[in-house]
């Protein structure tokens, strides 16, 4: 029953469909290959490819967020010493990350960049995220835009696969050089993400008795902070907005730390856990109120 | 490198950022001054007296382009030739409102949809983006759409001031303009809002055309011009 009502349906569908076409012909009676038509036939392929190129550029970003969210929760599985299997794994994610983001710098081949700006931003702000968060796990400091864009240049080797060892020989005709540069604001914005990530390993941290790893923690926040406040507004409105963020951020950061160095000495460390989520508990409502 | 000196080098990158919005602002500035000096002229032709002479007013328009060209010029040199679409919000309305004038002047001169050829030759900019300065294809519709509405407007006040075979005309060319614009895919744009208003500038001259036939209006006066003859 079901299914012939739909396909009932389909029908009626596909009639006003056929029908369409001809109440066209007749309320305007325009030549279709008058001037202005052809004109906007051109027009339409035109806006096609440019709304197809989009369209495929926002679901690269898509899945480089996914991508790069699950490679953040990952590192946060690490327990303070970095794990060198863990990091391993991170970096595969990474990789894979990176290849897609190479689809995005083909996509954009002698297009401007900032035409489609607005499809990937979301995508590339994760992977900067990402990334430096693994970088800091590792070496405790910052990663750099230019150390981004680094690991950016990409070999386009696509169409010399057959051929990898002569492409060193000729540059100019196989080893086509692809880069994607990452802009200055989606790096901040990246940063400013980061540092969500670094309170959350923070309180992480001392949960599992790390004592160290809160004050070093704080100090590089802080030094986060400084810098985002240096910007201060001159930046754009969304730096600004974060900026909020990141300060409670450090808040609570500061209040770890706080509370490590007033009690640190009498709690037993198997107990410091259980003084840090009723802490927590006492800093949310805040949260909410604003 | 140090925490400090990343964030000072972004610094650096956004005060020069400022500086070159800046400067392009004060010449699109400049630029809407000269539009709306455009627009004032052109508008009188909905005056009972303007129909009599569109001729001069056309070329009175086609003097302030030349200030308008003059400007554009002065912006190609604010900013990096190839990052257009970086700034582009900041000239993006003043374009279309120019490229409407453009398709206005041009309609009045010819009574034919201008193209987007044609708006950058007057405009002394580019079609293509390769090129440089140049209008992109949205700013382009979204000027011609300006100018549908603007002779549904003309239509009814060149009925009143007596000539009722215009608004025929009008009403075929904008009957072509919306079977055109329906080839496209917009997708939920500001550009598909601005075509969504074009449903009300068809409505609004078909009723022109209608008050007119069923009173044998149109008719009337191709009797008068050919007794005149």
């Amino acid at each position: 029953m079901n299914r012939k009502e739909g396909e009932g349906f389909r029908k009626r569908k596909q009639d006003s469909l056929l029908t369409q076409p001809k109440k066209d012909e007749k309320d305007n009676n325009i030549n279709i290959s008058s001037p202005v038509m052809m004109a906007f036939k051109v027009f339409q392929v035109e806006l096609d490819t440019k709304h197809d190129k989009y369209e495929r550029l926002v679901k690269l970003s898509r899945d480089i967020t996914i991508e790069s969210k699950r490679t953040i929760f990952l590192l946060h599985r690490m327990t303070s010493v970095p794990d060198a299997e863990v990091l391993k794994e991170s970096e595969c994610k990474l990789d894979g990350i990176r290849l897609k983001i190479k689809q995005i710098a083909k996509e954009l081949i002698g297009e401007d960049l900032y035409q489609y700006h607005r499809a990937f931003t979301p995508g590339i702000q994760e992977y900067v995220e990402a990334i430096s968060f693994q970088h800091f796990i590792k070496e405790r400091s910052l990663l750099s835009l230019q150390e981004i864009n680094q690991r950016l240049i990409f070999a386009d080797n696509e169409n010399s696969e057959g051929s990898q060892g002569t492409s060193t020989d000729h540059p100019e005709q196989q080893g086509r050089v692809l880069f994607f540069q990452v802009t200055a604001i989606d790096y901040l914005l990246g940063i400013a993400d980061l540092t969500g990530e670094l309170m959350r390993m923070c309180i992480n941290s001392v949960g599992n008795g790390d004592i160290e790893t809160p004050f070093k923690l704080c100090q590089f926040l802080r030094q986060i902070y400084d810098g985002f406040s240096y910007i201060g507004n001159t930046g754009p409105y969304e730096v600004s907005k974060k900026l909020y963020t990141l300060k409670q951020s450090l808040g609570k950061v500061e209040d770890a730390c706080y509370t490590l160095k007033v009690r640190g000495s009498e709690i037993p460390k198997h107990m410091l856990a259980d003084v840090f989520t009723s802490r927590a508990a006492m800093i949310e409502p805040d949260e909410v109120m604003s | 490198m140090s925490v400090n000196e990343m964030f000072s080098s972004i610094q650096e990158f956004l005060s020069a950022d400022h500086d070159v919005r800046e400067d392009i602002r004060k010449v699109v500035q400049v630029l809407e001054q000269t539009a709306r000096e455009i627009l004032t002229v052109l508008q009188s032709v909905h005056q009972a007296t303007g129909f009599k002479d569109i001729p001069s007013k056309c070329l009175r328009a086609r003097e302030l382009f030349l200030t308008v060209r003059n400007h554009l010029g002065d912006l190609k040199t604010k900013f990096p030739a190839e990052q257009y679409y970086r700034f582009h919000e900041h000239w993006r309305f003043v374009l279309q409102r120019l490229a409407f004038l453009a398709a206005f002047v041009v309609y009045l001169e010819s009574e034919t949809l201008v193209t987007r050829e044609e708006v950058a030759q007057i405009l002394g900019i580019e079609v293509e983006r390769e090129k440089g300065f140049h209008l992109d294809i949205e700013d382009y519709l979204s000027g011609v759409l300006t100018l549908a509405s603007e002779l549904s407007r003309l239509a009814v006040n060149s009925v009143t001031a007596g000539d009722y075979t215009r608004p025929l005309r009008i009403s075929n060319f904008i009957n072509e303009l919306d079977s055109g614009f329906r080839l496209l895919n917009l997708k939920n744009d500001p550009l598909r809002k601005r075509y969504d208003g074009l449903k009300y500038d068809v409505k609004k001259i078909e009723e022109v055309v209608y008050d007119l036939s069923i009173r044998g209006l149109s008719k009337v006066q191709e009797s008068e011009t050919a007794y005149e003859k």
